[in-house]
């Protein structure tokens, strides 16, 4: 024989197998009959999503329906992941405007700095999390899909109210 | 048989004649196809119990999406997926014994419940049917030998799929059912030396005079009980699957409707080690307390509500299966070895020779097997009753006070601990220590 393993000497209340089998019988017997069951019954009940969340992104517009975005170039400026792409463009009256705003959901790491930089509050991450796609360039949102989007916006953190009441 | 037991016969089953010639054989064609459809309606209803029990334990809803509420109909989507996914062969693999293991363990599972009688014999213009699909006289000697064949399905199937996980899955649902059938057949000798008869039929009707014999043999019973879990490889002894270690032990290989028969085998198997339990120790079909319903003269309503019985006493015992499988954790492969070798065999063996020993002196004081105190109390009954009290007591107490799941080796004396532990020392450490 070898070095035998040192056993501890622990009193019979906690070596006991009847004992402790039995009370693990009762105890899973116990939430057996607990009708209170903690599953959510997912497509049919939602989690209640924190207002700070940060899902995918959401393009607000102006009363004209047109973009908010005036393609000053801070997102993608900010943007760690680097997955905003923002080709900016201007019209007759010099206003600018985005000629291409895309960003790359599958890169974004939902950091929400995007909104927060924005000084036009356009961009914005949202309240939202069921996305898929049958493809990775799908995940590529342009401008008229983040226009689009209808989900409720990210609020963000506000120093002077730390748990947001 | 004793004069004693016929007239017990006499008694309880009346002077009907039983059904013979062509109608007996076309009876039996019916309750060979109505039995087994049941079983297969019945596996198939565990297989959602099962899985909704281990949800409700766990605080979860189980199936609920196909079929109602209770996921009534998820049996059959799980038949259909399993139907029409695809048989998978392992490039390495015995294919003759890779196919025909599924039904090796498949057929003797089903086999088994042929002799369970599961209700009171039906009267019939033709004679009196016995509720049972055959009634053979050595009923318990064929439900030892057949149990056991089931395992050469489970060895040929971990070993004809050429993969070590599968292999050692076999090879340890081999060793486990050999040591534990020992202790179940042990266990099952005290009933046969109580009732005198290896038929499942008479120990049912002498269950319904003497009583119980869940009362009689109490430790017998839960010799037995802890045996059938071996047997029927359900937790806490499922040594053979033991996702943890084994992947999916034998049937790891396996795909499709292939495993969905090891799965029915291992459902069929649970009922019929809970059918056995309820005939041997809780009166089979039997109905507490009201002996008028197990007696002749026999009518339709008698033989339905024993049928009802019968199947909540085995519904009692496959939940218990199942609330045991999702409440203890797995034994190790020794220690299950440690306990089927060094405490039930032993115990078992100690416990016929006591039964034996106690039926002897029962004899030798004159009292009869069917001696009656009070009018209503079973002597036997009362005093096997009580010695087994104390008996069960007694080995209860002893394991809870020893180690009966032992740890991996002994434990050590204090003197021995002192050395090894001096000698454990880092060198540096103890260098250290000299200087």
């Amino acid at each position: 024989m070898g070095i035998q393993i040192k056993v501890l000497d622990r009193p019979i209340e906690q070596s006991s197998y009847v004992r402790s089998m039995l009370k693990g019988m009762a105890l899973t017997f116990k939430h057996l009959i607990d009708p209170h069951k903690k599953t959510l019954q997912y497509p049919e009940q939602k989690w209640d999503l924190s207002p700070r969340w940060r899902g995918t992104h959401r393009m607000l517009t102006d009363e004209n329906g047109k973009a908010k975005c005036v393609a000053c170039g801070l997102c993608p400026q900010i943007c760690p992941a680097n997955c905003i792409k923002l080709v900016p463009g201007e019209d007759e009256e010099g206003n600018r405007y985005p000629l291409i705003y895309e960003i790359d959901e599958f890169r974004c790491i939902f950091c929400g700095y995007c909104q927060e930089v924005c000084p036009e509050e356009a961009i914005h991450v949202g309240r939202h999390y069921e996305n898929s796609e049958y493809s990775r360039a799908g995940f590529v949102y342009d401008l008229e899909r983040l226009m689009a989007q209808t989900h409720p916006v990210s609020t963000l953190w506000d120093p002077a109210d730390p748990k947001g009441e | 048989m004793p004069l004693a037991s016929l007239v017990l016969l006499q008694k309880v089953y009346g002077s009907q004649t039983p059904v013979h010639g062509a109608p007996w054989l076309w009876f039996t064609i019916l309750k060979m196809i109505v039995v087994f459809t049941v079983t297969m309606v019945g596996v198939a209803m565990l297989t959602l119990a099962e899985r909704k029990i281990s949800a409700w334990i766990q605080d979860r809803h189980g199936p609920n999406r196909v079929g109602g509420r209770f996921g009534l109909l998820q049996p059959a989507a799980d038949g259909v997926k399993n139907i029409m996914k695809e048989e998978t062969y392992p490039e390495a693999a015995y294919k003759a014994l890779f196919i025909l293991a599924p039904a090796m363990s498949f057929i003797p599972a089903l086999m088994t419940f042929a002799v369970i009688p599961f209700a009171a014999p039906l009267p019939t213009p033709w004679g009196l049917v016995k509720m049972v699909v055959a009634d053979a006289p050595i009923g318990f000697l064929y439900i030892l030998a057949i149990s056991s064949l089931g395992v050469y399905g489970i060895v040929l199937a971990g070993w004809s799929s050429n993969n070590k996980y599968s292999l050692l899955g076999g090879l340890r649902s081999s060793a486990q059912m050999v040591s534990y059938e020992v202790a179940m057949g042990l266990a099952a000798v005290t009933v046969l030396l109580l009732a005198g008869n290896v038929s499942l039929d008479v120990i049912v009707e002498n269950q319904v005079v003497g009583g119980w014999y869940i009362f009689p043999l109490l430790l017998g019973f839960f010799i037995f009980l802890v045996a059938a879990f071996a047997e029927t490889n359900r937790l806490p002894f499922d040594l053979p699957e033991a996702e943890s270690e084994l992947i999916a032990g034998y049937h790891t290989e396996y795909s499709a409707m292939k495993f969905s028969m090891f799965f029915i085998a291992e459902y069929s198997n649970m009922v019929t080690a809970s059918a056995l339990t309820v005939t041997l120790f809780f009166g089979g079909w039997s109905v507490p307390f009201l002996n008028g319903v197990n007696m002749a003269p026999w009518a339709w309503w008698k033989t339905l509500i024993t049928l009802a019985f019968f199947v909540a006493k085995v519904g009692f015992f496959l939940f218990l299966f199942m609330w045991v499988r999702w409440t203890l954790p797995r034994f190790r492969y020794d220690q299950l070895m440690g306990l089927g070798w060094k405490v039930m065999i032993p115990l078992a063996l100690v416990y016929v020779v006591v039964m034996a020993a106690a039926l002897l002196v029962l004899s030798m004081l004159g009292i009869s097997p069917n001696a009656v105190w009070l009018g209503f109390i079973p002597a036997y009954w009362a005093i096997l009753g009580v010695l087994n009290i104390v008996l069960a007591a007694l080995v209860f107490v002893i394991l809870d006070r020893g180690r009966i799941v032992s740890p991996a080796s002994t434990r050590i004396d204090a003197a021995e601990l002192a050395r090894l532990r001096a000698a454990s020392i880092p060198r540096s450490f103890a260098g250290v220590q000299g200087d």
